[in-house]
């Protein structure tokens, strides 16, 4: 894998401060934050925040930590998956 | 490059509700380079080497679930088949002290199982052949973490049924072994048997593997099951589209799992094996999937072409999506660890013959079933006969696990707990076999042409 980049992934009911809150988390733990959409799709709220883990000091598990408790703490469900993971599922 | 948030949002989905993961990771180990004549030298170095690579294994799989963001639900290794590693060793216990050390290997390493107890005797039986054989009460019986087979038949060399015959007496023996009779959970008979199958239990490091190889067993039954009830009006033609589709993304994320873990452990990488393989998790089951396809239950008239699609979309999906596509590569029907499964033998839609015919068009054979504790070895064995017979005559694999539930009878429930499931005894034909079983010698390999 090349450039260590990850998509944040945000389920669950829409509520002021959710981008806010995990662009500042990422922030705060290093990462570039490079594109970011959002969509309810089948009645849920879905955030995508692509994030460059490249930087010096950044601690991906340190930030999946962070991000799970931030889920927890707004009841919302936080995934972060790889980039490579999404490319080779979704690009032939 | 950049992706719609749909197409992040249908990973993240699969994960999180439909129970996508990635079933195995399996180590292919060799341990030829070790056998020696003194079985606690061969015990020692293969401890040694176990230990030191599972032990990798298991910190190199928690990278990568770290680092990708996919669960791997268990780490597993397999080695070249002991028959083969015992046959220097004259001792007469030498069975039991390489299989201790493989079983403790396994516990110290954290592999949840190591396969490869077992034996290639499809054409006759060497001296240490038999011997493993007959070690296979004893072995699977006291260990927790070792698993067994036997290949006993094969399309180039026919059907060794001395051999399958002597293996319902053991079977009997293996039943009484551990309590619940989960030794018998532990082993397969085959027929064909894939050298660099990651599932166990007969996963083995076969002779024309390296000296160490990741096999990946990918899962996806939840996530085919969910895409078959978003369309449940489309045509077969249709659906079979939508299942290549679907298989196709899960064995692409199956590839890169096995491929970043063969880099970081710095050994070849083998087979994504695209099984589909149910668990007893609600919805992660095959059994519901031939129902969303308009089986009113599995064994239902239909059934057979039903999983004939099933397994054909599956396959050609996978194949499109990995450059090495192996091992057993077809869809699990184990009835006890399938929710739809067991529902179907309760409720008497499903019978041990339709099953059998089922797995015709279905790579992996007859699994996790309950016979009664009182079934006679021959009986046992003309039924695993007659299924390696299917894998021989249509050049596939097939395979049996069968447990003669002890003390029980049919209709009563063998309740393994955990992710072996639960298995409703299942009755076999009153009418015996067993002069059939007992002239022994070898069913001819079967021609090849003459197709019809």
């Amino acid at each position: 894998m090349d450039k260590e980049r990850v998509f944040v992934v945000v389920l669950g009911k829409d509520q002021k401060g959710i981008i806010a809150r995990v662009a500042t988390l990422c922030f705060d733990h290093g990462g570039n934050i490079e594109d970011v959409q959002q969509k309810v799709m089948d009645g849920t709220f879905v955030m995508t925040m692509l994030v460059d883990l490249s930087g010096e000091g950044c601690e991906p598990a340190v930030l999946r930590g962070a991000l799970d408790e931030l889920g927890a703490e707004m009841g919302l469900t936080v995934m972060v998956q790889n980039e490579a993971v999404i490319k080779a599922m979704h690009r032939v | 490059m950049e992706f719609g948030v749909e197409e992040v949002f249908e990973t993240a989905g699969m994960i999180l509700f439909e129970n996508f993961d990635i079933r195995a990771v399996t180590l292919g180990v060799n341990l030829k380079d070790l056998m020696a004549r003194d079985p606690e030298r061969l015990a020692d170095g293969a401890r040694e080497r176990l230990t030191e690579l599972g032990s990798r294994l298991v910190a190199e799989a928690a990278a990568v679930t770290e680092s990708l963001g996919l669960p791997i639900v268990n780490k597993r290794m397999s080695i070249t088949p002991a028959a083969w590693l015992i046959e220097p060793c004259p001792q007469e216990d030498a069975p039991i002290i390489l299989a201790q050390a493989l079983d403790a290997a396994a516990s110290q390493a954290g592999v949840d199982f190591i396969g490869g107890w077992g034996a290639l005797v499809q054409k006759g039986a060497t001296a240490a052949d038999s011997r493993l054989m007959e070690s296979l009460p004893q072995v699977l019986g006291n260990t927790s973490r070792l698993c067994g087979f036997l290949n006993l038949a094969s399309t180039k060399a026919g059907m060794n049924l001395d051999a399958i015959a002597r293996l319902g007496h053991i079977l009997k023996d293996m039943a009484l072994a551990a309590d619940k009779g989960i030794a018998c959970a532990k082993f397969v008979a085959f027929a064909n048997a894939p050298e660099d199958n990651p599932f166990m239990a007969g996963a083995f490091h076969g002779g024309g593997e390296p000296d160490a190889a990741i096999n990946v067993g990918i899962s996806g039954p939840g996530v085919v099951r969910a895409v078959v009830a978003q369309h449940p009006d489309c045509d077969l033609t249709m659906l079979s589209e939508i299942i290549r589709r679907t298989v196709f993304k899960i064995t692409r994320a199956g590839e890169l799992v096995g491929r970043e873990l063969a880099r970081r452990l710095g050994v070849a990488f083998g087979v994504v094996d695209i099984s589909l393989a149910p668990t007893t998790a609600m919805g992660d089951s095959v059994g519901e999937i031939l129902k969303g396809m308009g089986l009113e239950r599995v064994g239902a008239p239909g059934t057979t072409a039903a999983l004939a699609l099933l397994i054909d979309a599956v396959k050609k999906g996978g194949a499109m999506a990995s450059g090495h596509v192996g091992g057993l590569s077809g869809t699990f029907i184990p009835v006890s660890e399938d929710s739809a499964m067991i529902e179907a033998v309760q409720c008497g839609a499903l019978s041990l013959e339709k099953l059998e015919a089922m797995t015709a068009v279905c790579s992996v054979g007859l699994d996790m079933f309950a016979v009664p504790g009182d079934t006679s070895p021959a009986a046992l064995a003309a039924l695993i006969a007659d299924e390696l017979a299917i894998g021989m005559a249509n050049d596939k694999t097939t395979g049996v696990r069968v447990i003669p539930a002890p003390g029980m009878k049919a209709g009563d429930m063998l309740d393994f707990g955990g992710l072996l499931g639960r298995a409703p005894v299942m009755p076999l034909s009153p009418f015996s076999g067993e002069k059939f079983v007992a002239r022994g010698g070898r069913l001819p390999a079967p021609l090849r042409s003459l197709t019809n």
